[in-house]
């Protein structure tokens, strides 16, 4: 104790000192060591060596450029999905949730007692093409007779945009209870309707959330490869389905980190320019 | 329902794969741990024999789930098996094992099977990464077919011993198509569009496709090679072809999904006590064969490794994997079994199985089955186009 009154200072660096050592070591070693292995050369027959293979970039890009595009858009629609269906749930539960809020909140977090794998498998069975689902579908003539839903875009996107959904429901809940409802009232009050007041008072105070939920769901759901795999076509693989592949089945290391550096570089240039767009400061909340 | 959980444990095992990923080979490898010493090759039996099979390879009781003549082999030699069904296919299963092997570590594994028709086998001979069987514990190796006696990549079977082959070919359901008997009508006829799959293992689809094109998979050319993958390619772009897969065909196949899939005649056999409508031919122009084989990984016990070969080239044994038991409620693993005496075994025991040519195939449709080039299996070009193809 004499040690940390004498100094005093040094108190916020040591309760910081377990995470940036967690980090540290299993976070940027392993990136390091991923940035060296992407510059690598060689095959795994004969060993792969440092060569600042720079080319190993360019061809990621160059050769999987598709694979990049289309796991931005894919996980940018199930982004906008998560947060058209979530916000109306989570304003609900904030607001007129009362003593239920907690069981309504455990029924959001109830499908991740499930591993993620028998969720998404679950969506074979639902969407399978003498499933309910697509019958129901064809039924209403929204399916052409030969239509189907098992194996497309529409599959991998609904499969992501489910997966990934309480990652936007919780913080968009978090940042509508904390509003005071005093606030509302008195712009109903003073000079608003509900609907201009919703738009002036509770939309803009829970930014915060919606810009940490469509974070934790964009960012994770543009490198996933589990959709893609069990929900998709070949057509429809992801950049993720592409890394698996090279580091798992082809074992071309240099290729899967170069390919993963790409990915990361394209992800921060999306959250980049979101944040221009909504603003830095709902960043930080 | 049981087919369904075959394909939900693969699905399982491809995510940890998947998983493992994640974890970065690379990294693991920098920080290496202790190595193991290879085991000795003392002629004392292991307490354990750790195998790792693909799944569905083993004979097993409907009811209990146990596998007898593993149940039998322990109780014989008093030896546990601790049997594991890890491995869907050849690339993710080598892709797990190639860190650990290359550091000179055990995977803790005395049995794996990988199959002749990928890169593997002889890849991990070559490197040096796998015992030699212990030949003194196994004098029912004179039981082996002859004609898998002497492959290119272990002349002398020094080192590998076939678990079970079986051929590649198409698979349809009569209830949602007329029979398909060629690759040109699985990837051709507009009215399977989106109901068809092609095999990932690029050998198999390889092997199919190049005797549709007229062309000789045991000797692959560049020319004939980008043929096929133009091929391939066409029925991926039209739509025709709905996904590659490994043995996670079956499922959908059985249920109706799929009206017609590329398929392994062992997963057929198994399907069609369960659905009579799912039918299994080699195409007319040809199919191809190939054989999985087991390996003792460094490190393994090949002592014990080569006790347990030996127990399975027992005729009797052999049989009753290949076949099962009806009276116990036992079924077989129905492939293509290397065990010369085991179709005489089971004629005794389990006729209909004897005869099913699936399992027992006649002269006139190994005469139509191909083995492919294996300098095609090595070529990195070859494998990345591959790949670049099946998760385009």
């Amino acid at each position: 104790m004499g040690f940390l009154h004498r100094h005093r200072g040094l108190t916020p660096y040591l309760l910081l000192a377990p995470g940036v050592v967690w980090l540290g070591l299993f976070f940027l070693v392993p990136l390091g060591f991923l940035a060296y292995q992407s510059l690598e050369s060689g095959s795994i027959d004969f060993g792969y060596a440092f060569s600042w293979s720079w080319g190993n970039y360019w061809n990621a890009i160059r050769n999987y450029r598709g694979h990049f595009e289309r796991s931005l858009e894919y996980a940018g629609i199930a982004t906008v999905l998560a947060l058209v269906v979530s916000y109306p749930v989570a304003y609900w539960i904030a607001f007129r949730g009362g003593r239920w809020k907690n069981l309504l909140l455990l029924f959001i977090v109830a499908p991740f007692f499930v591993t993620y794998l028998i969720r998404t498998l679950a969506w074979q069975t639902i969407l399978a093409d003498h499933g309910l689902v697509v019958r129901t579908l064809h039924h209403l003539h929204v399916l052409g007779s030969t239509g189907r839903l098992l194996n497309t875009a529409t599959a991998v996107v609904a499969g992501i945009t489910y997966n990934f959904l309480p990652f936007m429901a919780l913080p968009l809940y978090v940042s509508l209870e904390q509003i005071d409802g005093r606030l509302i009232e008195a712009a109903e009050d003073l000079y608003a309707s509900r609907w201009k007041a919703f738009l002036r008072v509770t939309l803009p105070l829970s930014l915060p959330g919606v810009v940490a939920g469509t974070l934790l769901t964009f960012i994770p759901a543009a490198g996933d490869f589990i959709n893609a795999q069990l929900l998709g076509s070949p057509t429809n693989h992801m950049i993720g389905n592409v890394i698996q592949s090279k580091f798992l089945e082809l074992t071309d290391y240099p290729a899967a980190a170069s390919m993963s550096f790409v990915l990361m570089a394209a992800i921060i240039v999306a959250v980049l320019a979101y944040a221009r767009a909504v603003g830095t400061e709902q960043l930080t909340g | 329902m049981r087919d369904l959980e075959f394909t939900r444990r693969q699905l399982l095992e491809r995510a940890a794969l998947g998983g493992a990923a994640l974890t970065l080979p690379g990294f693991l490898a920098a920080c290496g741990g202790s190595s193991k010493k290879a085991a000795s090759s003392s002629h004392k039996l292991a307490k354990t024999l750790r195998f790792s099979n693909w799944t569905l390879y083993m004979d097993t009781n409907n009811k209990t789930h146990m596998h007898p003549t593993l149940e039998s082999f322990s109780k014989k030699y008093g030896v546990h098996v601790q049997y594991t069904e890890d491995i869907n296919d050849n690339a993710s299963f080598f892709g797990k094992i190639q860190g650990p092997l290359s550091r000179g570590q055990s995977i803790d594994r005395d049995i794996i099977v990988m199959t002749d028709n990928s890169r593997y086998p002889s890849l991990l001979i070559k490197k040096g990464w796998v015992e030699k069987l212990d030949k003194s514990a196994l004098p029912n190796i004179k039981n082996l077919q002859p004609a898998l006696s002497h492959p290119a990549w272990d002349p002398h079977r020094d080192y590998t011993l076939p678990w079970q082959s079986g051929m590649t070919g198409i698979a349809f359901n009569d209830k949602l198509t007329d029979p398909v008997l060629s690759i040109d009508e699985l990837f051709g006829n507009r009215k399977l569009k989106g109901k068809v799959t092609c095999l990932n293992e690029m050998a198999d689809a390889l092997s199919l496709v190049m005797v549709s094109n007229g062309d000789d998979p045991s000797k692959v050319t560049n020319a004939s090679f980008n043929r096929a993958i133009t091929k391939i390619k066409k029925a991926v772009d039209s739509g025709q072809i709905r996904q590659f897969t490994g043995n996670d065909y079956a499922a959908p196949l059985a249920k109706g999904d799929l009206a017609a899939a590329m398929s392994w005649s062992g997963d057929i056999a198994q399907l069609l006590s369960e659905n009579s409508h799912l039918h299994w031919n080699l195409p007319a122009d040809g199919g191809d064969i190939w054989t999985d084989n087991m390996l003792i990984p460094k490190g393994g016990n090949a002592y014990t490794a080569s006790v347990y070969m030996n127990y399975v080239y027992d005729p009797k044994i052999a049989a009753q994997i290949e076949g099962g038991d009806p009276k116990t409620g036992d079924t077989g693993v129905y492939y293509i079994c290397p065990v010369v005496g085991a179709r005489e075994a089971l004629l005794k025991t389990n006729a209909a199985i004897a005869k099913n040519t699936l399992i027992f195939p006649t002269k006139k449709m190994l005469d139509n089955v191909h083995v492919i080039d294996p300098n095609a299996l090595n070529n990195e070009k070859y494998l990345t186009t591959w790949q670049n193809l099946i998760s385009a």
